[in-house]
């Protein structure tokens, strides 16, 4: 074979093309797989439909600005589902990927490890927002919440459930050398997104929690996710329960942004097509 | 292209970490267009040796170069030209079997046709049925359109044909054919022996980490090792006699009255693998 019949150079300019490619190849895998559409994706839903059927005669929040159970669970399930979607879907899926010897395949091809993860966050994103959609839907067609009027709210939605959704899946990269083989990959990640949920405010009151839990808590992302959720959707009154009585957004960027960064640097320094020579 | 071979070995070896000696200096060379074939048993280090030229595995000494590139240094560019069908699948398969090539195709820049493909596995009855619903040796036959799809110069075909049935190990080995009429590099690791004979033209026997025999398949082991066996049974005990010239013998102990179980052996691939294997076997239990 001589260079002149190569219809295409393999360059770093496949780099963004095989990268859609795989976007196309990973979101339609998904959908398939029953176990992540469930887990994954329709789990939140689950949980909100859960949470607004039990206490729909409950109501919450400060007098005078009481709001129904869905309207109080649809921000903590939105952050749930950005952690699910991110984080447990992402590092799940790689950890049996390299179990099953699906990572050992592409290590033989030409694909760049880079256009694997433009996949991967590529389908994070997509599948993401659809179950965020789907939340909203929902939580408005059938339990009645009022979504916010504010412009302003919508573009703090926009930046939060972008960041957390990338920051969610570069760490599930990070976090997907953990489990020793596929098949232990679900017992390892969903223990640590399961008590990540329970002390980030996301299926208990933040605030109920004792503060020692709530500084722990505050050391990682979900927390602050959750919060920045709370932020958009919950009447403005709702900021006096926060942790020193605000929003804090600049907390929810900035720590987010670190987690990011940590998150891009173990994914750098830890992932391998394969675990060569064990 | 220049006369260098595709693959080049020599003096590899591998120690795994606690210090485990899997490759103790392994020499062969694969030319252009031939068919290589690599035998032993488990645990000689064939694999080692082909994930090692697959870079997979990092050596621990010795110079391997495949298609002029030192595979431990090799990039998208120098993957782009090989194929490689592993040893085994476990992957979830949600893709169809026409997606699944269409987007392997898609990876390589001068792919063959996907329906061509699929057609030459002979699973033109199955391009939309998703992979997982496969039975095994259907799968199989994925992989090997896997390895081919992107067009290779080389293909790596680890045990390819485990868990066929007859029919569709013959299939396999026409489809081998017509690769290796287009011209096809192929290194193929087996334990058939009869499918090493009859798809390759050379082969190395692999045995403790190290080639114990190299040279065409129907010169391998040298002239004595195919030497015919006259096996026969006098007064209860079983003869066996190996003779350049069988046909003398038999006609000289027929004289004598018809000989009781006679057959003549001419010694196969396989007769003369498991000589290797056992002398091998022995020479390591007696400590140097």
């Amino acid at each position: 074979m001589s260079a002149a019949t190569m219809k295409r150079a393999v360059s770093p300019a496949r780099i963004i093309p095989d990268g859609l490619s795989r976007i196309r190849y990973e979101v339609t895998g998904y959908f398939r797989q029953g176990d992540s559409v469930f887990f994954t994706f329709l789990f939140p839903l689950v949980m909100l439909t859960i949470f607004s059927v039990a206490f729909s005669e409950a109501s919450f929040g400060p007098p005078g600005d009481e709001v129904s159970a869905a309207a109080y669970y649809l921000p903590a399930m939105l952050a749930a589902g950005v952690l699910l979607s991110g984080l447990q879907n992402m590092s799940i899926d790689i950890a049996m990927e390299r179990g099953d010897g699906t990572l050992k395949r592409l290590a033989g091809t030409p694909l760049s490890v880079v256009s694997y993860f433009i996949g991967k966050i590529g389908q994070v994103l997509v599948t993401g927002i659809l179950q965020a959609a789907l939340l909203i839907v929902v939580a408005v067609v059938a339990f009645g919440v009022e979504l916010p009027p504010e412009p302003e709210r919508w573009a703090t939605f926009a930046w939060v459930f972008l960041l957390g959704v990338i920051t969610c899946a570069i760490l599930g990269i990070g976090l997907s050398g953990l489990p020793r083989s596929g098949k232990s990959a679900t017992a390892v990640i969903i223990p640590i997104v399961l008590v990540l949920q329970f002390i980030s405010g996301v299926y208990i009151q933040f605030s109920a929690l004792p503060e020692w839990l709530q500084n722990v808590a505050s050391v990682f992302p979900l927390k602050w996710l959750a919060q920045g959720m709370r932020a958009v959707f919950l009447p403005e009154r709702f900021e006096a329960a926060e942790p020193g009585g605000e929003w804090n957004l600049m907390g929810v960027l900035v720590v987010s942004l670190i987690w990011l960064v940590v998150g891009l640097i173990v994914a750098r320094l830890t992932f391998r097509w394969i675990r060569k020579d064990s | 292209m220049t006369n260098s071979p595709v693959v080049a070995v020599r003096g590899l070896r591998k120690t795994y970490a606690g210090g485990v000696e899997a490759l103790r200096g392994v020499d062969f060379t694969i030319e252009a267009g031939e068919t290589f074939a690599l035998l032993g048993p488990n645990g000689a280090g064939k694999s080692t040796t082909i994930e090692i030229l697959e870079g997979y595995r990092d050596r621990s000494g010795g110079e391997v170069e495949v298609l002029g590139t030192d595979p431990q240094r090799g990039g998208a560019a120098w993957k782009a030209r090989f194929g490689i069908v592993l040893q085994s699948s476990g992957e979830q398969g949600n893709a169809t079997v026409r997606e699944q090539l269409r987007h392997f195709a898609g990876l390589y820049p001068n792919p063959r046709d996907v329906d061509e493909v699929i057609a030459a596995v002979g699973l033109e009855a199955k391009p939309r049925t998703p992979i997982r619903k496969l039975s095994g040796g259907q799968r199989r036959r994925v992989d090997v359109a896997l390895g081919i799809i992107g067009n290779p110069e080389l293909l790596f075909l680890d045990e390819p044909t485990t868990g066929f049935d007859p029919e569709a190990r013959r299939q396999f080995w026409e489809l081998i054919r017509n690769l290796q009429r287009d011209g096809t590099t192929i290194l193929l690791t087996t334990h058939y022996l009869d499918e090493a004979a009859q798809l390759s033209d050379r082969a190395g026997i692999i045995a403790g980490g190290r080639v114990v025999a190299l040279g065409a398949i129907d010169e391998l082991g040298g002239p004595e090792a195919r030497v015919p066996i006259v096996r026969w049974v006098e007064d209860g005990v079983l003869r066996e006699v190996r003779t350049p010239r069988p046909g003398e013998l038999v006609a000289r102990l027929a004289a004598a009255g018809e000989p009781d179980r006679l057959e003549v052996i001419r010694p196969s691939l396989e007769d003369i693998y498991l000589g290797f294997i056992a002398s091998e076997r022995t020479a390591q239990e007696v400590p140097a």
